[in-house]
């Protein structure tokens, strides 16, 4: 059986998360909104067992510098340390990989002409770790294998949303060209909107989130194509993070069906979900 | 292709990254708890490991968080040097809005979630 991809999430990944996550914080009022929406999640993705998930997402200056800068890499391990991101590493189980089925990703993606950095050793941070902490449950070990695709979105210029949809439909081809009959979810990380420097910081935008939300469920093509200086116009500069939830419905059919969807912003970063489930799942 | 300019806003370019490249270099290595402790113990001898120029160092000296995003420092980045001398990412943001930390905070839909 080929390998396919059941389920897939556009997902936040705020690094006050982590903190939370790490201190117990997460039944406090300013969390609980959060967590709770995550609860259900957490049902689903252990209905749905996925023995791999792809993370998309970008390092913040604990893995990749600026002397060396990749667009797109890729992680080809059996696992992945925890990075220290500059405030210490967090006492998180190590991430497990699946180095043979990210090499057939790399054959396959590089074949359809996406030409990424491939990385043997890669340490993962907030950007990655976030997202894992708020849909799986690591105390004995985390649940799923996992696949770092990271992006950049912070060293202009950036790839545009339209490439981030077209490698998500690329990794679709990828995964369905896999022969080991293996269960992925795709997860799209970062944003919603946010500005975290110049006077505009803290700036937010509930009604662009919104309609983010609205038309990555509807029209995600068409969003896609809405460009970096709109984005960060309209959302704020590190908004721009978005992109990358491109890549996780490029990867998803056009017509998936919405399952779940939440959005709340209580500081300085609209913190966005929405999943997605391709209609044949239903039947099976 | 270029991208026009935000009102208030700082666009992390290849410009931007080559004019902050010393900066990002040096706050890049605050990563491992070693080099924090260094920065701690002695932070002008720290900071003459990085080829920075003295208009550098001063934006650090003076902790001159909107200084450093001008001279090409990246957010997250500066966040590293943040921590390492106790301004969290708020603190830094009340400074670069030009208000003080409470008044930041009071602006928030949610100030606790921190």
């Amino acid at each position: 059986m080929p390998s396919r991809i059941v389920g897939g999430l556009g997902l936040s990944h705020v690094p006050s998360v982590g903190v939370a996550f790490d201190r117990g914080r997460m039944q406090t009022p300013a969390w609980k909104p959060l967590w709770d929406a995550y609860v259900p999640v957490r049902d689903w993705l252990a209905r749905l067992k996925p023995d791999v998930a792809i993370v998309v997402y970008n390092d913040h200056g604990a893995e990749f510098m600026f002397d060396k800068y990749p667009t797109f890499a890729i992680g080809v391990a059996e696992r992945y340390a925890i990075a220290d991101e500059g405030f210490g590493t967090r006492s998180l189980p190590e991430i497990r990989g699946d180095a043979e089925f990210s090499i057939h990703l790399c054959e396959s993606l590089i074949a359809q002409e996406f030409d990424l950095t491939v990385c043997q050793e890669l340490g993962v941070e907030h950007g990655f770790l976030v997202p894992m902490n708020l849909c799986f449950d690591s105390a004995h070990g985390w649940p799923v294998a996992a696949v770092p695709l990271q992006v950049n979105v912070i060293q202009h210029p950036l790839p545009s949303g339209r490439r981030c949809y077209r490698l998500g439909q690329a990794l679709r081809r990828a995964v369905e060209s896999h022969p080991g009959n293996l269960k992925v979810v795709v997860m799209g990380t970062g944003g919603m909107s946010h500005q975290l420097q110049g006077k505009r910081f803290g700036y937010m935008n509930a009604a662009f989130d919104e309609m983010f939300l609205d038309r990555l469920e509807s029209d995600p093509e068409a969003l896609s194509e809405l460009s970096h200086q709109e984005l960060m116009e309209q959302a704020g500069a590190e908004a721009v993070e978005l992109i990358m939830w491109h890549v996780m419905r490029g990867a998803m059919s056009p017509e998936a069906r919405r399952v779940h969807r939440h959005y709340y912003a209580p500081m300085t970063t609209g913190m966005g979900l929405i999943t997605f489930e391709d209609a044949f799942e239903k039947e099976q | 292709m270029g991208l026009r300019p935000i009102a208030d806003t700082s666009i992390f370019d290849l410009r931007a990254s080559r004019r902050g490249f010393r900066l990002n270099r040096m706050c890049g290595s605050l990563c491992s708890p070693a080099n924090r402790e260094a920065f701690k113990q002695d932070e002008e001898g720290y900071l003459s490991r990085f080829g920075l120029t003295e208009a550098e160092k001063e934006l650090i000296r003076k902790r001159d968080f909107a200084g450093m995003i001008h001279a090409g420092t990246n957010i997250y980045f500066m966040l590293k040097v943040g921590s390492v001398t106790g301004n969290s990412l708020y603190k830094m943001g009340a400074q670069m809005r030009g208000e003080s930390y409470e008044q930041f905070l009071s602006s928030r839909n949610f100030k606790d979630a921190v």
